[in-house]
């Protein structure tokens, strides 16, 4: 076996040293009925070539965005990524090390962190950030969890604009603890509502997702004041973290909390996951937020340096007591967005936002011009809902006929909504396929 | 130890020194490519009103991608990972990441999948999905496998979550856990998330758990008792099989941690030993990197009665006109539900799949086989040097206490720093918990005969000097860019974020 080194000889060496007669003699704590006296039954090892011609074979029966043209957003979205960020992730001094709870030897690790925690604060409006949690669910269950310890109180109030997985992740996390979810609905503008007799004095948070999950353009202002008139905290999520780039920041709006998923800076879509769960805040609330944070200080020289800080919070000191379970977060991930914002930049990101937006406009007027109507009022980004004729399904049926996944079919999520679909344009949709993916969703054929 | 590679020179060399990003930046320098907006489209962007729009984005730097490059590869020059050498840190597991694994995860066929594109379209995925978890069915001897669990933390949570909810089916309302005083943090930490208390159990002189000290504290109350085997200490639970029937006979179920999993590949399963759930971690033993913190994956096994409870969406195999084909499957409705937006970390997926089928049945036997040999190796050479506080054969790690440091006044931290010197990452320290000044060292597999040795040469060297030059080592490391780093200015005045100077 390639991985491993040991000759017979080593071994016999070894068994030498220890005093054992051989290696089976190692197990002999394991008692002897409990030991699986056969081989394991899985297929018996492949050559190199074979397991890759294997996985070849494999990831050829999945589509992607390199074989269709691709409309499909929904939390998890198709961008382009620079060549610079798979080089430097593929270093291995990056990849193959651990979480660096020795600074001395983990600072390229520790200063990534910390310009990332630099990066997301200022994209998001807070003060401080956390190096990752593992995807933008757990991320908002987690931001759950830390305004009720911060409020001690113990009702949550939702948007129904949550994106549905999120709302069901939030609930798993929150079911086995003493708390109620409350849930706000979707007004007709495509918004939520946030009504100021939904929050009450027992409420923690409100929950809202900008943009939200139909893709509309939520008013934070107002939710802000409503929580905050009876003490509770806003929490806001953000599954496509480019949106930040050019909408107001939702720390400027009022938000006490932004978290979610920032796949979409330089992290391959990968069927969903690694992903990059993100958590910011204010200073104040510091000491509750979840996971490991990367802290500036000096070394005995009194020169700069980093370290993983704050760690009285985490589960490895105050164990039962920690604010988070969490441990292994989601490092490589932080630190391919971390290169793609540093690529892309102050000026970068603001003009990819932009062009999305664009496209996705461009998108909007070719839907409408083969009478498609878009049911939702409130601004969008790069996503939107748009009515189809017939259903969802059979309007997809259609656009990947024409080789294309034309987005998402809503009627799962939303039944009152009637026959929609979710569609998203990013920098990679292809544009001179805009007026097929209309005439395939209005009903006609390609 | 005299040939012109001497270890002790292996962290000699260039050292680059590079700012923050932030400190390169310089007005008007691209590091992208981006087409230019037409006239319609830059009309377009009048879509959003401008009371929603953000004023600029500050603290992003501007630079080319020459600047990018260079500022990331400086800094990954300041790491020191697998691929420099031995990483012994104890209970982590941290063996060789093959290559193959990283080509095969950047496929478009994985690596550009979307989440939610119809099962249909994914087919490739969903396959290697369900058998992935027959493998580890196999490898575990539970009877299913969700690979939802983004971590082993995760997978802890949801394994503590399903053995709630098969309680709460029962009409049992059950509060506390068993968990011994040698776990990880994360086990009491998993199990205070369901709202369970959490009762320690003291391990035997001999450093495992017994039947009596579980039998005491095992009542109608307790809902699991939580387990790592092998322990932290590197012993089997030899009593696995009574302590399983202890808590059982009174209606709890019993947790498995599998971040040890790699020393009995092949050679003994938990679902044997009398265990109801328990996590792996593909990024210890299925050799998926870590990362430098993630992502890992923590898939989930259970026995069949816990099935009921899996997270949604399960993977599942159906029949069809066209032959077999694979589905999500959403119908369990007493599934703790969702606990990741997606499936979990499915490129961690690939790779050990991509890892099991390198090994096969054979190769994975030997990782467990090479693994023990490896750490009872170090064990024994080490043992003149350090004290071992706890006698017993080991499996995948052994655990050193300080006490033979004692007279010099040197700590684990000054061992540990020193070791950086001579260019190892140092083992875990101080934990286990229960053992004094604890140096927990897990060698893997992947290290040589003669690795291992100049590994115990320096650890020699190390115990002399700190025997003749203690302040050598309370002021290491000593050839590191950085030199010992303050913590504690660090947690007392938090700098979390640069500041942009004020003009």
């Amino acid at each position: 076996m390639r991985y491993i080194p040991h000759t017979e000889a080593d071994v016999r060496t070894m068994l030498d040293r220890i005093g054992a007669d051989s290696v089976e003699d190692l197990f002999q704590s394991i008692p002897e009925k409990l030991q699986l006296r056969r081989p394991l039954d899985i297929t018996a090892a492949a050559t190199e070539q074979e397991v890759l011609a294997e996985l070849r074979a494999l990831a050829e029966e999945n589509a992607s965005s390199h074989t269709h043209g691709w409309f499909l957003g929904g939390g998890a979205y198709a961008h382009f990524a620079p060549s610079a960020v798979d080089a430097i992730v593929s270093r291995s001094e990056f990849y193959t090390s651990y979480t660096p709870y020795q600074p001395e030897i983990s600072q390229g690790t520790l200063q990534t962190i910390f310009e990332w925690q630099t990066m997301i604060s200022s994209l998001t409006g807070l003060d401080v950030s956390n190096a990752s949690l593992y995807d933008g669910a757990s991320a908002a269950a987690e931001a759950v969890l830390m305004a009720l310890r911060v409020t001690r109180r113990k009702r949550v109030v939702v948007a129904e604009t949550l994106h549905p997985h999120y709302r069901e992740v939030v609930r798993t996390y929150l079911d086995g603890l003493d708390t109620e979810i409350a849930t706000l609905p979707r007004s007709a503008s495509g918004q939520t509502e946030v009504l100021a007799e939904a929050v009450d004095d027992t409420t923690a948070c409100v929950v809202v997702q900008q943009p939200n999950f139909f893709g509309c353009i939520e008013d934070l202002e107002s939710a802000a004041a409503a929580a905050h008139a009876r003490g509770a905290l806003l929490i806001v999520v953000v599954t496509e973290a480019l949106s930040l780039a050019l909408l107001r920041s939702p720390g400027e709006a009022g938000a006490d909390i932004v978290c979610g998923e920032a796949q979409s800076f330089g992290v391959p879509l990968g069927f969903g996951g690694p992903h990059l769960g993100f958590l910011a805040a204010r200073d104040k609330h510091v000491r509750q937020i979840p996971g490991r944070i990367a802290g500036q200080t000096v070394d005995s020289a009194g020169r700069r340096g980093f370290v993983l800080t704050l760690s009285t919070r985490e589960q490895h000191i105050r164990r039962e007591r920690a604010t988070s379970n969490i441990c292994t977060n989601q490092g490589l991930c932080l630190l391919m967005a971390t290169v793609y914002l540093s690529l892309l930049g102050r000026v970068g990101l603001r003009r990819l936002a932009e062009l999305n937006l664009a496209r996705a406009e461009t998108l909007k007027s070719a839907l409408r011009a083969q009478g498609l109507a878009l049911p939702f009022s409130a601004p969008t980004f790069n996503e939107f809902t748009v009515r189809v004729p017939d259903s969802g399904e059979a309007a997809l049926e259609r656009a990947l006929g024409a080789g294309m996944v034309g987005g998402l079919d809503l009627r799962p999520f939303d039944a009152e909504l009637g026959p929609a679909v979710l569609v998203c344009a990013t920098e990679q949709s292809p544009t001179d396929r805009f007026e097929t993916l209309a005439t395939c969703l209005a009903g006609g054929a390609a | 130890m005299t040939a012109p590679n001497d270890n002790a020179n292996a962290t000699r060399g260039i050292s680059y020194e590079e700012p923050l990003s932030f400190e390169r930046s310089r007005p008007g320098r691209v590091g992208y490519s981006l087409p230019e907006l037409n006239a319609e489209e830059r009309a377009a962007l009048a879509a959003i009103p401008s009371d929603l729009l953000r004023e600029e984005l500050a603290d992003l730097p501007e630079l080319s991608e020459v600047d990018v490059i260079r500022h990331f590869t400086r800094l990954s020059t300041w790491n020191t990972s697998v691929d420099h050498g031995l990483y012994p840190l104890g209970s982590c597991t941290m063996k060789y990441n093959p290559k193959i694994n990283e080509v095969v995860a950047r496929l478009p066929g994985f690596a550009a999948a979307h989440p939610m594109q119809p099962a249909g379209l994914a087919q490739g995925l969903l396959r290697l999905c369900y058998m992935l978890e027959r493998q580890l069915a196999e490898i575990s001897g539970m009877d299913r496998v969700t690979l939802q669990p983004a971590a082993g933390a995760q997978g802890e949570l949801a394994g503590i979550m399903m053995i709630r909810a098969y309680h709460e089916q029962r009409g049992e309302g059950r509060t506390k856990v068993l968990i011994p005083d040698s776990a990880h943090g994360t086990n009491p930490a998993s199990a205070a998330l369901n709202g369970y208390s959490v009762v320690p159990i003291p391990s035997g002189d001999d450093g495992i758990l017994h039947p009596e000290a579980v039998e005491a504290a095992m009542a109608d109350d307790v809902a699991a008792l939580m387990l790592t085997n092998p322990n932290t200490l590197g012993f089997f639970e030899s009593h696995m099989v009574r302590i399983a029937e202890i808590v059982h006979s009174k209606g709890g179920l019993v947790y498995g941690d599998g971040a040890n999993l790699n020393a009995i590949l092949g050679v003994a399963r938990p679902g044997d030993l009398g265990i109801d759930v328990m996590h792996f971690n593909l990024h210890k033993t299925f050799s998926t990197p870590h990362g430098g913190g993630g992502p890992g994956a923590g898939p989930v096994g259970v026995v069949n009665q816990l099935a009921p409870y899996l997270p949604v969406p399960v993977v599942a195999k159906v029949a069809g006109p066209e032959g077999e084909r694979f589905a999500l499957d959403y119908e369990f409705p007493h599934s703790i539900g969702r606990l990741h937006a997606n499936f979990g970390n499915v490129g961690m997926m690939v790779r050990a799949f991509a890892y099991i089928r390198s090994l096969g049945p054979d190769g994975l036997r030997r990782c467990a086989e090479m693994a023990v040999l490896n750490a009872n190796y170090l064990q024994a050479r080490l043992r003149d040097i350090f004290s071992v506080p706890y006698e017993g054969a080991v499996m995948h790690e052994c655990v050193f206490s300080d006490k033979s440091l004692e007279a010099t006044g040197v700590t684990t931290l000054d061992v540990a720093k020193r070791l950086i010197d001579y260019g190892y990452h140092p083992p875990t320290i101080y934990f286990p918990l229960i053992v004094h000044g604890a140096l927990m060292i897990e060698p893997t597999e992947s290290e040589s005969l003669e690795g291992l040795d100049r590994f115990v040469e320096t650890l020699l060297t190390i115990s002399r000097e700190a025997q003749e030059d203690p302040e050598l080592l309370r002021g290491a490391p000593h050839n590191t860019r950085l030199r010992r780093l303050d913590e504690t200015q660090a947690a007392r005045r938090p700098i979390l974020r640069w500041q942009a100077p004020s003009d």
